[in-house]
């Protein structure tokens, strides 16, 4: 194992992502061909490689122009920041212009090139070079016409060249049916790589394969490349295993009453989020609000504008109560506004990528993927999406997407086709009612969490945005006016009720009055009925006490008379 | 006798030119030597006596193979008469190298 490594040593390349895609770099030692129309980033490519060699691998490097004269070449490079002028005098880069003129040459007989092996010879040596590139050897054929001579001595230079032991990079034309217009990949045979520019419905995307790489595993896919004021760009994007760690840490979506929604506690960390609904339902505020929570927990946001200029999102999202300014002022904010159209998606993909490594956030939106469509099929940029949530995971970025849904109708294929992507789905559309538009929100799936399944009714006022709960009654669900109509009738409900209950009670309490009053003078028509008997009883008593006093009386007069009576 | 003179002229100015001529070679490859032979050859038959000749060996001074933008050699680089011209091979091709250098036979 430690032999088959040593076998194939590789030379980084400094070129940022094509290490990945070529296992380590190229090969350490050889000669590799890169090939391509003109203008798809050749010279670029491999002046960056010598550059890079330079300033980071401490690997001096001969550069030899067949094309473009040195100065021109430093004028090129001095946009990239490179000091091509600085490197040479420092001796960590030799340029050579080589000019070769058929006007200018009468060829005579059997010749050479060894004054191009001795230049190159002598050129290595002097800075003790360990990069070589040769761009475009393919214009020596322009020059000299004697084709066996020529071919004889490139298969011999490129002999040389592995015999001198530096890292080469050799630039060819793209031919008709064969890779380079001269068939140079007969004879750098070891390592291939194809740089395409590709334009397709206006819209260009710089492509890199590797055709071919001796005795080293490698990428095959196209890789989109991308060339910046940082230079070229690869990126290797078709890590496609699922195999990213997850979080179950939550983290707000800024609304307080969608994270009750959400089990109270909002969205898992490093999950995809999708945002769709209806022109105008309101999914740039949402995506505002999200931002604005996250750049609020100290995390950076990094906020991707396909439709809207930064300054603009910036007013607009002040008048219902948020400032990202100063989110962007304290660094926590970062605004990348451009046009779908301004490259292909790959290149968007790639930005994206460029942008979150460079900037670390938390948190990404995309507003709106939709508008990515301009710039790509379906498929495309479907399939970009499944790229980008990849990455975004892998890195546990939380993602949030705002989707156009064209109909009304809820369509269960979303647009984009990344509704089966996206670990949450909120639906934002519109319910027309009673002459007026409301919102009314939903999720339509959450994974992992118990989300609520309710309809709210998604306000944004100045205060913000609110879900508020819709009114389910007999008449279906309302919304706006309506509903609040509804909760005004139900409250002049409960007052009227009230009203009437007061009343009933006063009646209760005058009845009782009465009856009570009633009752009393009962009680005292009976007291005087009692009296009354009381009194006749009484009399009868006097009586019959009187009536038994006068008995006894006449009795015991009677007794009296009669001794009396018959004494005499 | 008129016709002719302006012809029997040129013929006299051409005569009177002297050639600069610089060959580059290496070492002693099968090429150099054809070439300094042929060239030599040449130059004695068509303009001998009004020419000089440098031959320079580029693995002697490597660093000329850039300044003089050297390529394909054996190279023959005519200074003057103007305009410059290059000549590359072994110098075999008698006529290609007449005409490169220019002369009328």
């Amino acid at each position: 194992m430690e032999q088959l490594k040593k076998s194939l040593s590789k030379t980084r390349s400094g070129i940022a992502g094509l290490d990945e895609i070529t296992g380590g770099g190229l090969p350490t030692g050889r000669p590799t061909l890169i090939c391509g129309a003109a203008g798809c980033g050749k010279t670029l490519f491999s002046l960056e490689f010598i550059v890079k060699g330079a300033l980071e691998f401490d690997e001096p490097g001969v550069f030899m122009a067949f094309e473009e004269k040195a100065e021109e070449l430093a004028i090129n490079v001095a946009s990239l920041g490179f000091d091509l002028d600085r490197l040479q005098r420092d001796k960590k880069i030799k340029v050579d212009y080589v000019h070769v003129e058929r006007s200018e040459i009468e060829e005579t007989g059997e010749y050479d090139l060894d004054g191009l092996f001795i230049r190159l010879g002598y050129a290595i040596d002097s800075i003790k070079a360990k990069r070589v590139v040769l761009d475009t050897i393919e214009n020596l054929f322009t020059g000299l016409s004697n084709m066996a001579i020529l071919r004889a001595e490139l298969r011999r230079l490129f002999q040389w060249l592995k015999e001198k032991g530096v890292t080469a990079i050799i630039t060819g034309e793209k031919g008709e049916g064969f890779l380079t217009r001269q068939g140079l990949e007969e004879y750098v045979s070891d390592c291939v790589i194809l740089l395409d520019h590709r334009v397709i419905n206006q819209i260009s995307t710089r492509l890199l394969r590797i055709v071919k790489y001796r005795g080293s595993v490698h990428g095959t896919n196209e890789y989109p490349f991308l060339i910046d004021e940082q230079g070229i760009s690869v990126l290797p994007i078709t890590a496609l295993r699922l195999e990213h760690p997850v979080s179950s840490e939550r983290v707000s979506s800024g609304v307080e009453s969608l994270d009750q929604m959400l089990e109270g506690r909002g969205f898992f960390r490093g999950s995809s989020i999708l945002v769709s609904g209806t022109a105008g339902t309101g999914k740039t505020s949402i995506a505002a609000y999200f931002a604005n929570e996250t750049s609020k927990r100290k995390e950076r946001c990094l906020y991707f504008a396909f439709e809207e200029s930064p300054q603009q999102i910036i007013r607009n999202m002040r008048s219902i109560g948020i400032d990202l300014q100063q989110h962007i002022d304290n660094g926590y904010l970062q605004f990348n506004a451009s046009r779908p159209t301004l490259n292909g998606l790959e290149m968007h993909l790639l930005t994206i990528h460029k942008m979150v490594k460079r900037f670390k956030p938390s948190a990404i939106i995309l507003d709106p993927i939709t508008n990515l469509i301009t710039v790509g099929s379906v498929s495309e940029v479907k399939g970009m999406l499944i790229r980008l949530i990849d990455f975004l995971q892998a890195e546990q970025v939380t993602v949030m997407f705002t989707a156009l849904t064209l109909n009304t109708v809820v369509n269960e294929q979303t647009d984009e086709g990344v509704s089966s992507l996206v670990d949450a789905w909120l639906l934002v559309r519109d319910i027309e009612n009673n002459g007026e538009r409301n919102r009314g929100m939903y999720i339509m799936k959450s994974r992992g969490m118990r989300h609520s399944n309710q309809v709210r009714e998604f306000v944004i006022s100045d205060d913000g945005v609110q879900l508020v709960d819709v009114y389910l009654g007999p008449e279906g669900v309302l919304t706006g006016s309506a509903r609040e109509a509804q909760q005004l009738m139900e409250e002049t409900g409960v007052v009227l009720r009230t009203h009437a209950v007061t009343r009933k009670d006063k009646e209760i309490e005058r009845k009782r009055n009465v009856l009570q009053a009633k009752i009393e003078s009962l009680k005292e028509e009976f007291e005087s009925v009692t009296d009354e008997l009381n009194k006749s009883y009484i009399e009868e008593e006097l009586r019959k006490e009187v009536m038994e006093k006068n008995r006894e009386e006449l009795i015991k007069k009677r007794h009296d008379g009669n001794s009396n009576g018959s004494g005499k | 006798m008129a016709s002719e003179e302006p012809e029997e002229l040129e013929k006299n100015n051409e005569e009177q030119i002297e050639f600069v001529l610089r060959l580059y070679v290496i070492g002693a490859s099968s090429n150099s030597v054809r070439a300094i032979t042929n060239l030599k050859q040449i130059c004695e038959t068509h303009i001998k006596g009004r020419y000089t000749l440098d031959i320079i060996d580029v693995y002697q001074q490597k660093d000329i193979a850039e300044t003089k933008q050297l390529i394909a050699l054996p190279l023959l680089i005519k200074t003057l008469p103007l305009p410059e011209r290059r000549l590359i091979g072994d110098m075999s091709d008698t006529n290609r190298v007449l005409r490169g250098l220019g002369i009328n036979v």
